[in-house]
């Protein structure tokens, strides 16, 4: 059983378990525009919720992206590496950016589900 | 005018295709003519080279031909206005250059004896006393490279004043609107770096600064006037706030042209700024450079300046203290050094020509001007584009891309139609606190017509956008060497060197 959450600055987390994987929503995708360089944390890295985990360059812009949780990740995507155009085709699909361990579930409360996260948007214009 | 004429060359009129240099090689051909080489013995055994070394053979009319049509592919500050925001892109005056170009200037060697070159020491510290008085500080560090060279001088400087006091922080703080450059930094120097968010009114909110505050912020970095070109009206509050939590404040200096002569960051409470010669100070910017970043320092920050640095002697001579150890046995403690010889002798003495030109008086008229500039260019685009802000502004003004919603118009597409209206595009997408940024930045060497041309396009290009004429931004630039460049995949797959075709 997979759950989906969202967080403020655009990361999108899909929970089974104590195993979860992250990415960047569609909505932060389009904002970026063609993504052309991202950088994924390596596996045994901990992570903190809200601290930098990976690293994401559109023509426009260089972003981190935040571990929504905190925990360990288990596996970077090198796939985004060798084909950052991932991000833009799939964003909530194969361009996920890493999976990790959660080490408290509890830090799951304080994130949104997709229909607060899908309001969020819109009153973002 | 058409833009789908074709001609049998590939030329536009006087505007000629020209080929890669590589792609022009004749073998044999030369534009030199050198001794035939005697025979002779070499001790270079196995290491001595086989091949060819890889120059293009071409004749000296060939050589300044290409050169010359590439230099007319160019954009410069000497082509045309250039309103970048945030890069200050003034006019460098040709003064300064007659100035660098004088033999006693130009001629010299890092290495000659300081009795040989006290003319150039003496313009070091005459330099040092204009940054000096200008900002009110009682130290500056001639040597950084550029802006952000400066910034890590600074924020050297407030590790070892840290260390000194035997105290460990860790964190930098660092407003949403910052240059990339300021986090950068503080990451580079170990720090740990958090954002503070801006008010409605484009400024550090002053709650949110007060509230993180604390024993393990090593400094706050603010750029003043901000990115948005609004002035932090509480800076002095925000310093005094930074001050008692007992860190330092570290000003961004790269928008001190529009209160030079103003305004001294002394008073501010500033411990550290870097000033860009190749901005506030006219001298050569971008592909002209180099730049040069001297970086002011407080009283508190003063012992840590690193070496070298020219002190004037008790006989009126000049002299460089270019070691550690002898600028300790003089109860400094410098960090360390930060780049090799002197810094960047050449802009020294353009920046020093320029403040000698301009004088007091003429540095206070210059910011004048330039916050003048950049008033007129919000009064005039207010109501056609979207201002992000209430002025009046600083040096700059910031619209977004309200102004564009449901044209099908970007940002992007709005700043390439610009290039076929003969301007320099504004700065885009930045800062990153506002959606789809135009940024534009005047500086007080535009002329009121020039001002006015460049409103007009841009009036013309808004009022075009909303007609409906999207197809014409999309199709841009149409009158340029190469069309819309594939941003996308020259980032993802970068070709960064040329590769002769195998036959």
């Amino acid at each position: 059983m997979t759950t989906l959450y969202y967080t403020e600055d655009h990361e999108w987390i899909a929970v089974d378990g104590d195993v979860a994987t992250v990415g960047i929503t569609a909505y932060a995708a389009g904002q970026l525009g063609d993504v052309v360089f991202v950088e994924v944390p390596d596996d045994g890295k901990s992570v903190s919720k809200g601290k930098e985990a990976a690293v994401v360059e559109s023509v426009k812009a260089a972003s981190d992206v935040y571990a929504p949780v905190s925990g360990t990740v288990i596996e970077g995507n090198q796939a985004l590496v060798d084909n950052p155009a991932l991000v833009n085709e799939a964003p909530e699909g194969d361009g996920w950016f890493f999976r990790m361990t959660l080490s408290d579930i509890g830090e799951l409360s304080g994130l949104m589900d997709k229909t607060a996260y899908e309001a969020l948007i819109a009153a973002a214009g | 005018m058409s833009t789908s004429v074709t001609t049998l060359t590939g030329n536009r009129g006087l505007q000629v295709e020209e080929k890669l240099i590589f792609e022009q090689d004749q073998p044999g051909r030369t534009a030199v003519d050198l001794p035939a080489v005697e025979p002779y013995l070499d001790r270079l055994g196995g290491l001595r080279r086989r091949g060819a070394i890889g120059l293009p053979g071409l004749s000296e009319p060939q050589v300044v031909r290409h050169y010359t049509r590439l230099s007319q592919k160019n954009y410069g500050i000497d082509t045309g206005f250039y309103p970048l925001g945030s890069c200050t892109m003034k006019h460098n005056p040709r003064l300064n250059e007659k100035m660098a170009r004088l033999p006693g200037l130009a001629d010299i060697h890092p290495f000659q004896p300081e009795s040989t070159v006290q003319g150039a020491l003496k313009l070091m510290h005459q330099l040092a006393h204009w940054l000096k008085t200008l900002t009110g500080m009682p130290a500056v560090a001639l040597s950084p490279a550029a802006g952000a060279h400066g910034e890590l001088c600074g924020v050297m400087a407030i590790r070892a004043a840290l260390e000194a006091r035997g105290e460990t922080r860790t964190k930098v703080l660092c407003p949403e609107s910052a240059h990339g450059t300021n986090p950068a930094t503080a990451a580079l120097v170990g720090f740990e770096v958090e954002s503070i968010p801006a008010t409605a009114d484009g400024r550090v909110d002053m709650a949110a600064l007060k509230a993180r505050l604390g024993p393990d912020v090593a400094a706050f970095m603010v750029t003043n006037p901000n990115t948005c070109g609004l002035f932090e009206r509480d800076i002095i509050e925000i310093s005094q706030a930074v001050h008692d939590a007992g860190a330092y404040v570290y000003m961004d200096g790269a928008n001190y042209n529009a209160i030079v002569g103003r305004v001294r960051v002394a008073d501010l409470g500033v411990d550290a700024m870097h000033i860009n010669l190749h901005k506030t100070f006219s001298t050569p910017h971008g592909g002209g450079g180099p730049g040069s970043g001297p970086t002011v320092l407080s009283a508190a920050l003063a012992p840590y300046a690193p070496v070298p640095y020219v002190v004037e002697q008790a006989d009126g001579s000049f002299h460089l203290v270019e070691q550690v150890l002898e600028a300790t046995a003089s109860g400094q403690q410098p960090f360390g050094r930060m780049k090799g010889y002197h810094g960047q002798f050449g802009v020294f003495v353009r920046a020093l020509s320029y403040m000698m030109a301009m004088g007091r008086d003429g540095l206070f008229q210059a910011s004048g001007d330039a916050v003048l500039n950049a008033n007129y260019l919000l009064a005039r685009l207010s109501a056609a584009l979207s201002p992000s802000f209430d002025g009046p502004v600083m040096h700059e003004a910031l619209f977004d891309d309200r102004f564009l919603k449901d044209t099908g118009v970007t940002t992007l597409d709005f700043a390439k139609a610009m290039i076929d209206e003969g301007f320099h595009p504004m700065t885009m997408y930045f800062p990153l606190v506002v959606h789809g940024a135009l940024l534009m930045e005047p500086t007080e060497t535009e002329s009121r017509e020039s001002l006015d041309a460049f409103i007009e396009a841009v009036l013309g290009l808004a009022e075009r956008a909303k007609a409906g004429d999207a197809e014409a931004f999309q199709q841009a630039p149409r009158l340029t060497p190469r069309r819309r460049l594939d941003e996308t995949a020259a980032a993802r797959r970068p070709v960064l060197r040329w590769t002769p075709s195998v036959e």
